[in-house]
């Protein structure tokens, strides 16, 4: 399976990656060959295989139902860029 | 052409856990911006989320109610978007294997029974809230809300009207109240719904290509939301154009809906199996746990009480729409100790009347149950007449009295003395001849003026009914 130029870019896009125009070609071809490598592990028949959701053969623990986390936010905001009346303050997102 | 509406909805229900989901902060509403919101909830790296185990059992709970499938293996993923209120870039959702499978839900529209079913449900993290006014250009970001548990409750698209639609919605309003698993309050956001709505010739088998209204919090936007959107569909196709599948916002203030994505893409979320988090594993015991943790459900308690309460189903609606007004008539009838139609007309009527008002549920009723029964009871073995009884009812609204200190306190006892009616009875008809007169005479409209100048004297405490033979036996002579 190849990817066209226009998947790359629609991909990055998605995972708002900045990329050159000049290595979209060599993107292609390396994702293209991932998905190659799917396409062959696609082919095996499972039939008879559980799908896997974790590789870890465990299953989730479970926390009991209790505030355990203090106010932080000072420590927290002293790293953000802009902060204004307790609130992270960022570019305007509303159309 | 005839058209038919099909919709189906998408219910968030805020699951009602002291701490988040995936996170030990606190859920409480209404605190100071990102007090709470910890590390796990502002996506730091290096955290992980472990999952609270009462939203599992909330979920469970919701699921055995609505007599789901229980998925025994369920697996988390990510949902990928950007939004400066999801920090982390996506959101812990369930996508292949919800925790709550195929269930169904029965409403009634205009005394007709309809089955709706609900394809899944699952638990996922709330995103943070968004400000976007008063920051010169800037937009603020809550995250105390980011990471509170919801409960994503999806129906089929079985519903053919917006009046079903909201049947369903309060159906599953009163359930999840009901089950304890969300406080349901609207205003706060505890509770709101996505419409998909698509219209359809009638008679056709395929759907409509389908538009969806988000982040309805009010039962009356649902219904106005869905009418406009039908209407909207149906000139489009009506005029030659085609409905175009997005995601639309209602706007309460022009009653309308518009376009909220116009030239963004297609959501394509990219869903995968969350590594950080394990599969969730639900055994046996645990549905059995969540069995034995169910309350009565609406359906069977308003059925009860249509049978053990001889209340017609109106009324029953209207006794068992919330739990809390259900257990408080209970409370009433069985501290009372009155008939139960005593009970009834003084709730569905003055109570429920008062509380309507002064826009107060049951559960802020100043009356609490005892002060209300007290009142009852005095009715009911003849101690106040009815009209008496309106105004303890008054003075229990306002005070912390109980229905005798009141009762005693203001002289308000009915006068049982019949031998001090009868003075007062000869005294009114002594002073009024004229009126005696037109009685005897054939006009028994003055009837009414006799009993009032006897009320009058007495100050209400007389007994209508005792007034009212006595008074009718002393005119014939």
């Amino acid at each position: 399976m190849a990817l066209t130029t226009e998947e790359v870019n629609k991909i990055a896009y998605l995972a708002r990656l900045g990329i050159d125009e000049q290595d979209v070609d060599s993107y292609a071809k390396e994702l293209s060959g991932i998905l190659n490598l799917v396409e062959q592990m696609s082919s095996v028949n499972t039939e008879q295989v559980t799908p896997m959701a974790h590789p870890m053969d465990q299953v989730q623990r479970l926390r009991v139902d209790e505030v355990t986390e203090a106010d932080q936010r000072a420590l927290f905001q002293a790293q953000a860029p802009d902060v204004e009346a307790g609130l992270y303050l960022v570019p305007k997102v509303i159309d | 052409m005839e058209w038919e509406t099909v919709i189906g909805l998408e219910i968030h229900a805020q699951l009602a856990t002291k701490s988040k989901i995936f996170s030990g902060a606190s859920t409480a509403y209404g605190a100071e911006p990102n007090t709470q919101a910890c590390a796990v909830d502002l996506g730091l790296p290096g955290v992980l989320p472990v999952l609270n185990e009462q939203a599992m059992h909330l979920a469970l709970r919701f699921g055995v109610a609505i007599g789901a499938e229980i998925a025994p293996y369920s697996v988390f993923s990510r949902k990928n978007y950007f939004y400066p209120d999801l920090p982390k870039g996506y959101q812990i959702s369930q996508f292949e294997l919800p925790i709550v499978g195929q269930g169904v839900l029965d409403i009634e529209v205009e005394g007709e029974t309809k089955r709706i079913g609900v394809t899944r449900a699952h638990l996922e993290e709330d995103a943070g809230k968004s400000l976007h006014e008063d920051f010169q250009g800037l937009s603020g970001i809550d995250l105390n809300r980011a990471g509170t548990p919801l409960l994503e409750i999806v129906s089929e698209p079985d519903m053919r009207s917006a009046k079903e639609a909201v049947a369903y919605m309060k159906k599953i309003h009163t359930l999840v109240r009901y089950l304890g698993i969300c406080d349901g309050n609207m205003q706060e956001g505890s509770f709101r719904c996505d419409a998909n709505v698509s219209v359809r010739p009638k008679g056709q088998a395929e759907f409509g290509t389908r538009a969806e209204v988000k982040n309805l919090n009010s039962f009356r936007f649902v219904e106005k939301a869905i009418n406009y959107e039908v209407e909207r569909q149906i000139d489009r196709i009506e005029s030659g154009l085609s409905v175009v599948q997005e995601t639309r916002l209602y706007d309460s203030d022009l009653d309308e809906t518009r376009s909220m994505r116009s030239k963004e893409e297609a959501n394509d979320y990219r869903y995968f199996p969350d590594p950080d988090l394990l599969p969730v594993v639900i055994t046996e015991a645990l549905i059995e746990q969540a069995r034995g943790e169910l309350p009565e459900l609406p359906d069977a308690k308003k059925l009860r009480f249509k049978e053990q309460y001889g209340v017609d189903e109106e009324t029953a609606v209207l006794l068992t729409h919330s739990k809390d007004t259900a257990d408080y008539y209970e409370a009433v009838i069985s501290a009372s100790g009155c008939e139960v139609k005593l009970c009834t007309n003084w709730m569905t009527g003055h109570l429920a009347g008062a509380l309507n008002k002064n826009g107060l549920d049951i559960t802020q009723s100043p009356i609490e149950h005892a002060r209300f029964a007290g009142l009852l009871a005095r009715i009911a073995d003849n101690t106040i007449s009815g009209k008496i009884a309106k105004q303890v009812f008054e003075e229990l609204w306002h005070s912390d009295q109980t229905a005798d200190e009141i009762i005693d306190q203001k002289g308000l006892k009915q006068i049982t003395d019949t031998g001090a009616i009868e003075a007062i009875i000869d005294e009114v008809i002594a002073n009024n001849a004229g009126q005696v007169e037109q009685y005897l005479s054939g006009k028994d409209k003055v009837f009414g003026f006799f009993v009032g100048q006897v009320m009058k004297l007495t100050q209400g405490k007389a007994n209508p009914g005792e007034v009212n033979a006595m008074l009718k036996e002393k005119l014939k002579r």
